[in-house]
């Protein structure tokens, strides 16, 4: 019901970014976009090749192994650090001095350069002189992820859950806080049980801050690229390659512009239809 | 400085939140806007500051057309029912905000803010911030920034209704002594009707998007010009019943009638509708109505405060609420009988517009 | 149902009191009939709403012990103690109906589903929320959610006492005389103790059969709504009770006589200030004050008209004395005399009342 009087002065200070964004984002997309349906051999040479690139991709049997490897990651991340998140948000406490200590416990695996975290992760794993590898070897678990297909995966995830666990526990406690607590004292009074409190108060009131959550970890985990390149490169042979590993490789190691190109649209598609539904699932009742 | 409406009306997507308006405001004394939540109270309020911009029509100050002038150029100070204050500032700097903002000398500054804070009684918190104070100098932090710019328009909305029922009537006397020597023109949107009749001046009675009539106070409670406007200027809510004239009497029901009498008798025979404002209904036993009009009703609720009782009774399948002086006992349950006094009525006709009131 | 009794109780929100102020609630005891509609009155941070978490176990007390009947219930945590209690905001579950919602209480004790099915249904009559019972809380508008709060507390039928934290607060004004008139009617027609905590005097004297009136952590006077308005103990109570407050005259006291200025004013009854007291007030209401052809001389100087009534201020020896007038009775202009009904005037010593 506030609709402010126009000015349209402020749009002038807009136009600096407008410019920004426009070198940034909007000319390299269009580019891409520009690579995807031609073909070079060098030079500067280029010949138009229309649907072409995005016909070999998606027929491609690599190209599938990666999204299907992908996919999975996604999906075990997901399935462990939300739940994760909110159990470690509710069991933080809501006053006194602790607060603030955990608060800051919480935030700084978020605050480390994403490559330091996969060198981290790297070295202390390695089943020599890493402490977590060698404790494992030494517990009698067989554990290499340099040789091991699941010990790497076993290695990534662990190193994924680490690092972003952080960022649903923050938001999914900065939802719990907004509870007033004439709602946990009317519960208590109704006789609720624990589970009750948490499946009729708490989920409910969080929920808006659990769409942002899913949301942000989908996306961010589904593009990942920095950390688990430096942790596994890929291996053992492609065993941990994901979507963006591959995409890198046949980009930059092929030097295949074309496909390349093609591949990124595609991989851009993929992650806003994937995101655009989670939203619509998650937000349907709201509409109700 | 006067303030008028021209054909001002307001549509967001489809939906109109303020239908074609034309109101002159009075200069002085206090303009009230009287209506439930969501009538329009704070949409005019906001057309008036420049917050909004009207679909159509024009907002005058003293004849001059400001539709399009923005807010910061209008003189303009506005009270929130949320006691806004500035949380970082204490209530010295709150109050001489507007006054930065202006440009003015610090000197002068500083002798406003002291007059002001005088007026309003917060000469010994001005060191204090506002999440110290209590509610009701929260509230008087935010009029006196208000009162002191000196502007040419106040729009106060609800401000008292998040008090304390006593700091409310406490403040609520004070508030025409603050505005009594000053050139400015005051609009105080409401809810309650008690509170339009204590701070007087005129009122614009809003219902659903529209003005149904503006006039003195007195003027607009006594002489409702429809029931609409009755309706959102009673509290509680006014008696209605279908009366039929005939003749020369008035028959409410089969049994109940009185004569048609002064202004009644040139009506048109015909049904209409009879409005009776609680206090007008008084039980026959130690009510102030020693003879009249008398019915019969089952009582439903008796809520007896300490000075005054407020009973509810059911009588030919309506209920009807009658508000007395002193306290009686009442056993729900059972018929009493109560006397109308008819003197008093109102009579509307099936469109709701107002006929005739029994005696002005 | 339960009578409900505070023994010698007395709260602090700090570990270590040090200075009397530090007492949220300073030592009182209060006893509660089985079955009244009761209130607790006072202006914001009087210690209302303290009384009422300990009394509902919200709260454990610094000192003393609360008892249902005969029974302490100090120890016990909210849900064993069968209250209800009804919250300034609702309080309800949004993803459940409205009758889930009815429901969850008795569910929570394992009644069985036909039990369950009968109160419900019977509540939500008694609430007019019968039409609604299959639709999402969280659809309802203020009142109606209030009022699934007020259900899911009656709808125990072994309940103690239930309880109303300023209920009212976020109801929109042209309805909130309705739910103020059903909650009176609620307590006609289901009996249970009830206790209603709130700084609007209106809804604590329409409510109520016993109110007791709360400042700064103490009971300042606890009465029916009659006495509080008749004969108040303390000027307090009469400035909070009542629409206007009462007058309150600074007076004198010589050989039996109450005077205010020169003349002399009667009483209700013989006062016996104490000799120390050092302030001497008179109390009288608006409502017990007329113009007279013989009295107290004072200048009418404003009129205000609230509709049933008008309040005229008139002023004599610095002092503003309001009076009531209904419509109809006629206003004297300029100089008048008043006269105090003596039934109704009191003498007051340093607040408390001397006769």
């Amino acid at each position: 019901m506030s609709t402010k009087v126009p000015n349209q002065k402020a749009w002038w200070l807009v136009l600096p970014v407008v410019v920004l964004v426009a070198f940034n984002a909007v000319l390299p997309l269009m580019t891409v976009v520009n690579y995807s349906v031609q073909e070079t051999f060098g030079e500067n040479v280029f010949f138009f090749e229309g649907v072409k690139w995005f016909e070999q991709i998606l027929h491609s049997k690599r190209f599938h192994e990666s999204l299907q490897r992908q996919l999975l990651y996604t999906a075990i991340v997901l399935a462990i650090e939300v739940p994760l998140g909110v159990a470690i948000a509710l069991a933080m406490p809501r006053r006194g001095p602790w607060v603030s200590v955990c608060l800051v416990l919480m935030a700084m695996p978020l605050l480390i350069p994403w490559n330091v975290v996969g060198a981290m992760w790297n070295i202390i794993a390695l089943p020599d002189i890493g402490l977590l590898g060698r404790s494992l070897n030494a517990l009698g678990i067989e554990y290499n992820f340099t040789r091991q297909p699941v010990a790497a995966w076993a290695t990534l995830i662990a190193m994924d859950v680490w690092h972003w666990t952080s960022l649903v526990v923050l938001l999914a406690y900065a939802g719990l806080s907004a509870i007033p607590d004439a709602y946990y004292q009317a519960a208590k009074i109704d006789g609720a049980s624990r589970w009750a409190v948490f499946r009729f108060i708490q989920l409910p009131k969080m929920r808006r801050v659990l769409t942002i959550a899913v949301l942000l970890r989908f996306m961010d985990s589904f593009m990942i690229y920095t950390e688990a390149i430096v942790v596994t490169g890929g291996g053992p042979g492609n065993s941990t390659t994901l979507l963006s590993i591959d995409l890198v490789k046949i980009a930059l190691g092929q030097f295949d512009l074309g496909p390349a190109a093609a591949m990124s649209l595609i991989y851009f598609l993929i992650i806003l239809l994937l995101s655009w539904v989670f939203y619509t699932v998650m937000t349907r009742d709201e509409a109700n | 400085m006067s303030l008028a409406l021209r054909n001002v009306s307001l549509r967001i997507d489809a939906a109109t939140h303020i239908y074609e308006t034309s109101v002159e405001l009075a200069p002085r004394g206090f303009n009230i806007l009287l209506g439930t939540t969501l009538a329009g109270k704070t949409t005019l309020l906001r057309l008036m500051a420049g917050l909004l911009k009207p679909t159509r029509g024009a907002i005058l100050f003293n004849g001059k057309d400001v539709t399009q002038v923005p807010v910061r150029e209008r003189r303009v100070a506005m009270v929130y029912q949320q006691f806004i204050n500035y949380g970082h500032l204490s209530v010295f700097e709150n109050i001489a905000s507007p006054l930065h903002v202006a440009g003015v000398r610090a000197a002068e500054i500083t002798t406003r803010v002291a007059r002001i804070a005088e007026i309003l009684r917060l000469s010994a918190l001005l060191d204090r911030k506002p999440a110290e104070l209590s509610g009701g100098q929260q509230q008087r932090t935010a009029l006196a920034r208000a009162l002191v710019k000196d502007a040419d328009l106040v729009l106060l909305d609800e401000p008292l209704a998040n008090l304390d029922y006593k700091l409310r009537e406490d403040l609520r006397d004070e508030l025409p002594r603050l505005f009594a020597d000053r050139e400015c023109t005051v609009v105080y949107a409401t809810t309650e009707p008690a509170e339009a009749m204590l701070l007087s001046g005129h009122t614009a009675t809003l219902f659903e998007g529209r003005v149904t009539q503006l006039g003195p106070t007195e003027a607009v409670y006594r002489q409702p010009i429809d029931l609409t406007t009755a309706r959102v200027f009673s509290d509680p809510p006014i008696n209605t019943a279908q009366v039929i004239k005939s003749g020369a009497s008035v028959r409410l029901g089969d049994s109940v009638q009185w004569p048609a009498e002064g202004p009644l008798a040139s009506l048109p025979d015909g049904p209409y509708t009879l409005g009776l404002r609680p206090h007008h209904v008084q039980p026959v036993n130690g009510g102030n109505l020693p003879d009249g009009v008398t019915i019969e009703g089952r009582v439903s609720i008796a809520e007896l405060s300490g000075s005054e009782s407020v009973i509810h009774f059911d009588l030919l399948g309506q209920t009807w609420v009658s508000q007395s002086h002193g306290v009686r006992g009442f056993k729900v349950g059972t018929v009493a009988p109560f006397r109308l006094d008819v003197r008093r009525s109102l009579y509307f006709t099936a469109a709701g517009r107002r006929v005739r009131a029994a005696s002005l | 149902m339960a009578l409900v009794r505070l023994s010698s109780l007395r709260h602090s929100y700090r570990a270590h009191v040090q200075a009397d102020a530090d007492w949220a609630v300073k030592r009182l005891d209060i006893e509660w009939a089985n079955g009244t509609a009761n209130a607790l009155l006072g202006p914001s941070g009087c210690g209302k709403t303290t009384l009422l978490n300990i009394i509902s176990g919200l709260l454990r007390p610094t000192e003393g012990a609360v008892f249902f009947d005969e029974r302490d219930v100090t120890a016990l945590a909210p849900d064993e103690r069968n209250i209800a209690q009804v919250f300034q905001f609702p309080v309800v579950y949004d993803t459940m109906t409205v009758y889930q919602n009815l429901a969850f209480p008795l569910r929570n004790r394992r009644l069985e589903q036909g039990a369950v099915d009968r109160r419900v249904r019977e509540i939500a009559a008694l609430l007019d929320l019968e039409p609604m019972l299959a639709q999402r809380a969280a659809g309802l508008t203020a009142d109606g959610k209030q009022k699934i709060s007020l259900g899911r507390g009656l709808v125990r039928e072994d309940v103690n006492v239930v309880m109303f934290d300023e209920p009212l607060t976020v109801i929109d004004p042209h309805l909130k005389w309705r739910l103020r008139s059903k909650l009176k009617e609620l307590h006609q027609r289901v009996g249970t103790t009830m206790i209603y905590v709130t700084h609007d005097q209106t809804e604590a004297l329409t409510f109520a059969d016993q109110v007791i009136v709360m400042n700064e952590g103490t009971v300042v006077q606890a009465g029916t709504p009659v006495e509080l308005f008749e004969r108040p103990r303390h000027t307090f109570v009469g400035h909070f009770i009542g629409s206007p407050g009462m007058n309150v005259l600074p007076a004198t006291f010589d050989d039996g006589v109450a005077r205010f200025g020169g003349d002399v004013v009667e009483l209700a009854t013989p006062a016996r200030p104490p000799a120390s007291a050092k302030r001497l007030e008179l109390g009288v209401r608006p409502e017990f004050v007329r113009f007279a052809s013989d009295g107290i001389p004072v200048r009418v100087v404003r009129v205000r008209d609230s509709g049933r009534y008008r309040i005229v201020e008139t002023e004599a020896e610095g002092v503003t004395i309001r009076l009531l007038l209904t419509e109809g009775q006629l206003l004297p202009r300029g100089n008048a005399k008043l006269r105090f009904e003596p039934k109704f005037t009191q003498l007051y010593a340093d607040g408390w009342i001397a006769s």
